[in-house]
């Protein structure tokens, strides 16, 4: 879409949203929010991104393909399920540990990995749909 | 710029120097650099090879050391747990079948594969190869030790699927391809039955360990699932061993590579019916219904396939028909009920697979060495393939059954068990007869046809074959005389702990070459003079036996080629049925179903709850009901597509902040930026599709039932929720969630938690499925963007 008005919003925006996505995201765990809403967030920033800009500009500024994205959110959801057993737990038993104050545990990570899922996922339908002659 | 030079500078041999180690790993994955990178591949080759020779010369030494403790001592158990939650163990028993079994898999196995490193030499997929065989071997001794019939199982197809791998191995050819399909469905298929049949079996016993349910032989025997038991079971052992109906598999598997056909179709996993048969005979065996399904099937396999192998030109196809002639033997005297005729069929198991694995390699040589392995191409080889000839002389010996070769005991083992038969006597006698004066026939045509008939010229210019691939054969052709000749220790130390197995009660034999002037010497005598009769008259009995094939309505390969064409007809029909690519339609069916069958459920429970107070509800509650009554009406009026989507999505909406306004800020955000997911991404997938085609294009009658339809699962769901709330809520998994939310999970956002820490595993079922999905749909756009380039 060649608006100079989206060019211009969308610039804004997308930056913000994305600052958004992981600002709800990392909120998810004691108010209103988490990995699959933030995932969604993100992707309807990148969404307006590429109707704004085409996918190939889109393409550029993730460097990474999205299929990647989602193929790592995975893993990172495996990852964070393995964790307990190496202390002998069950697959996908919480860990937590405490830093600085702030407590840290497995389901934050596999959250990250469910965010970063969603982004993959929907970016890899988004662009290759506009891409499609 | 100097770093530019110094890449040049290395040169072919470096790179091949820095690749070895991976070439060493991953040989068989062709070079590009062949220069060099050959004497890598033939290196790591032998060190592979040789390793594989070594697992199996190890796994014979130990099963040969424990010949004597199980011969004096009685069975080895090994257990360990499995799934106990199942109460399935991982058990296994060396007993004196399957050390018999075992030790002829890991010999022959011994051979098999110092064979086929020479034979498949510079074959570019050779590492494949070792990995399946390897993989075979290893199956199949666990298919003979497993004392648990669901491993006895997982091995069985295991074995299956190996056979598979290898029969394909040529994959390249259509014929290769069909036969390994063919020999997959047949023995799977089998298989399959056989599984119904375990599981029935272990019902009836109450346990799955074998050596237990053969104490309850009386007790299963006279159980009620007798006979669906029999009938399963024994469907999965003609299935593997080839018995008429089921045999063609076997000789089509001939298209795998020669030391497949010697190993696994003639010497290991044919065998493996038997080997179930011959473990489940002290359960099974011994009624009318065991007996006169074998012996009829077996002995009319026996014959008809021996009649068959004389009439071939293709010497392994040949030997094939032999195998299946030697699996309908063992088959029959499994029927029978007399301890002689097992002890034959456990001398005749050793006896076969001795010969039959000599005679497949020499084949193999043949074809190796001469380029060729029909009968009527090769003439006059003795003095050519000296060592090769020896063996196969050997081995056609006993296969002939000729003193003091160990086929002659098996062979007067079997009449003198024939005749003990109280039961369908002549039936045994006879076939046992006819298929061994074939046999005679048959070992005369394989020594005088290739080796000593008039020179012909071959393609290849024939000369002896490499070291790996004589020594096999001599040994194995070898042993079938030491056998004879010190029948006295093989019986005691093999044969007699076989055959107590089988029999499941202490038997004391006597073996010896000779055993006075009785009938089954006499049958002997006949045997063999009619088979060099049989020899010397070969080309009009295989003319009668070709005429005889010609009045037969269809062979087996047909009828399962007439099989195969109907399974896929009724798939082509039933695919286009269900799956007709018309998306409305699939959600039609979908909707339907559902509201088809939790609407008479419903109903029929009486769970309809029938609201009688009108809602007192805020004006903006009235406000938000309007807006999607209001987006629905556009929705089904809208000329366009894009102005249909729009209005889905107010409605999306307005769910969204009704979800907010009852508290649920959580589904109501996800619900949200779902909406507008699915607004951009069904905008842009609508911009794509062809002209300006409208929503109402549907013809008038499709319409009336898609709304129908639309209606009733509106309804059937309103309702639902309706019934729902009106029962009370069990609020315990609430509770839980909310007292431990903080407390275990360190979150206040229950949702949240319940999602990656409670509920986590199906979170992670489902962002699999999400990105399973994006993948699928990325494929399909790309697949057709290609193809309209």
């Amino acid at each position: 879409m060649n608006s100079v008005i989206l060019r211009t919003a969308t610039r804004i925006l997308v930056s913000l949203m994305l600052l958004f996505s992981i600002f709800v995201m990392i909120r998810g765990h004691n108010e209103p929010g988490g990995g699959f809403v933030g995932g969604l967030i993100a992707s309807t920033g990148l969404a307006l991104f590429t109707l704004a800009y085409g996918p190939a500009t889109v393409r550029k500024a993730i460097r990474i393909d999205p299929r990647f994205i989602s193929m790592v959110g995975l893993g990172t959801a495996v990852v964070a399920g393995m964790i307990g057993t190496i202390w002998g737990h069950a697959f996908m038993k919480g860990m937590w540990t405490e830093i600085f104050g702030i407590a840290l545990g497995t389901p934050v990570l596999f959250d990250l990995g469910v965010y970063l899922v969603v982004i993959g996922a929907v970016m890899t339908l988004i662009l290759a749909m506009e891409e499609e002659g | 710029m100097g770093g530019g030079k110094w890449n040049c500078q290395i040169n072919r041999s470096q790179i091949c120097w820095m690749n070895g180690p991976i070439i060493w790993i991953r040989e068989g994955v062709r070079c590009d650099v062949k220069v060099k990178a050959q004497k890598h591949i033939t290196l790591s080759t032998r060190l592979l090879d040789g390793l594989i020779v070594i697992i199996a010369l190890g796994l014979t030494l130990f099963f040969a050391s424990k010949v004597p403790q199980v011969a004096h001592n009685g069975p080895i158990r090994y257990v360990t747990e499995w799934v106990p939650s199942l109460n399935v163990q991982l058990s296994f028993m060396l007993d004196g079948l399957g050390l018999l079994f075992a030790l002829i898999i890991c010999g022959a196995g011994t051979f098999v594969t110092l064979y086929s490193g020479a034979y498949l030499a510079g074959h570019e997929q050779i590492g494949r190869f070792r990995l399946y065989l390897t993989l075979f071997m290893l199956s199949m001794v666990g298919l003979v030790l497993a004392d648990n019939l669901v491993a006895l199982f997982v091995f069985w197809e295991l074995t299956t699927i190996t056979s598979y791998l290898l029969i394909g191995f040529d994959h390249k050819t259509e014929n290769g391809r069909r036969s390994a399909r063919q020999a997959l469905l047949v023995t799977g298929g089998g298989g399959l039955a056989m599984m119904a049949g375990f599981v029935m079996l272990g019902q009836a016993s109450g346990s799955w360990e074998l050596s237990e349910i053969r104490l309850t032989g009386d007790l299963i025997r006279n159980h009620e699932l007798y006979l669906p038991i029999l009938i399963t079971v024994l469907c999965g052992a003609f299935a593997k061993s080839a018995q008429f109906p089921l045999h063609f598999w076997l000789p089509n598997a001939m298209a795998a590579p020669t030391p497949v056909s010697a190993y696994l179709h003639s010497a290991t996993m044919v065998k493996g019916g038997i080997y179930l048969m011959a473990r489940l005979y002290p359960i099974l065996g011994g009624t009318m219904a065991w007996m006169v399904p074998l012996i009829v099937v077996g002995g009319f396999t026996a014959v008809w396939s021996s009649l068959l192998a004389l009439r071939q030109n293709d010497m392994k196809l040949m030997l094939a028909y032999t195998t299946v002639m030697a699996l309908g033997t063992l088959t029959m005297l499994l029927g029978t009920d007399n301890t002689v005729a097992i002890t034959g069929m456990a001398v005749f198991l050793l006896v076969h697979s001795l010969y039959k694995c000599t005679l497949f390699l020499v084949v193999g040589a043949i074809d190796h060495e001469c380029g060729t392995r029909k009968l009527d191409e090769l003439g006059g080889l003795a003095k050519k393939m000296p060592i090769t000839a020896a063996a196969a002389i050997l081995a056609a010996l006993s296969m002939a059954g000729l003193p003091p070769f160990f086929g002659f005991v098996g062979k007067e083992l079997i009449y003198e068990g024939a005749l003990n038969q109280k039961f369908l006597t002549m039936t045994v006698v006879g076939g046992a007869l006819a298929a061994n004066i074939l046999m005679v026939a048959v070992a005369a045509i394989i020594i005088y046809k290739p080796f000593f008939s008039p020179e012909i010229k071959t393609p290849h210019h024939p000369h002896e074959a490499p070291w790996q691939m004589w020594l096999g054969p001599a040994v194995m052709g070898g042993l079938g005389l030491l056998f004879g000749l010190g029948i006295v220790w093989v019986g005691d130390l093999l044969i007699q702990p076989a055959v107590q197995a089988i029999v499941g009660k202490p038997t004391k034999l006597h073996l010896g070459l000779f055993h006075g002037f009785n009938l089954p010497l006499l049958l002997s005598v006949v045997t063999v003079v009619m088979g060099l009769l049989v020899f010397n008259f070969r080309n009009i009995c295989s003319a009668l036996v070709r005429g005889i094939e010609a009045v037969l309505p269809f062979s087996g390969d047909q009828a399962y080629d007439g099989v195969m064409k109907m399974i896929y007809k009724f798939s082509h029909w039933q695919t286009d049925v269900l799956q007709h690519g018309s998306l409305s339609r699939y959600l039609a069916t979908i909707f339907a179903t559902i509201a088809i069958s939790v609407g008479y459920t419903m109903i029929s429970k009486g769970g309809v709850v029938s609201v009688k107070i009108w809602p007192q509800l805020y004006f903006y509650e009235w406000t938000i009901i309007g807006l999607i009554l209001g987006g629905i009406v556009v929705t089904l009026l809208a000329y366009s597509r894009l102005m249909a989507i729009c209005a889905m999505g107010v409605i999306g909406t307005c769910v969204g902040l009704i979800y907010l306004m009852f508290g649920a800020p959580d589904v109501a955000l996800t619900q949200l930026t779902v909406e507008i997911l699915v607004v951009v991404l069904v905008t842009v997938a609508l911009l794509k599709l062809p002209g300006h085609a409208t929503v109402g294009e549907a013809a008038g009658f499709e319409n009336m039932v898609r709304g129908v339809i639309a209606v009733s699962i509106g309804a059937v769901i309103t309702f639902l929720l309706l019934g729902v709330n009106s029962t009370p809520m069990d609020m315990r998994i609430t509770d839980y969630y909310a007292t431990y939310s903080y407390a275990l999970a360190h979150g206040r956002n229950i949702v949240n938690v319940v999602l990656v820490d409670f509920r986590g595993f199906d979170t992670m079922g489902e962002i699999t499925v999400l990105s399973v999905a994006g993948l699928t749909a990325y494929q399909m756009i790309k697949l057709r963007m290609g193809r309209e380039k």
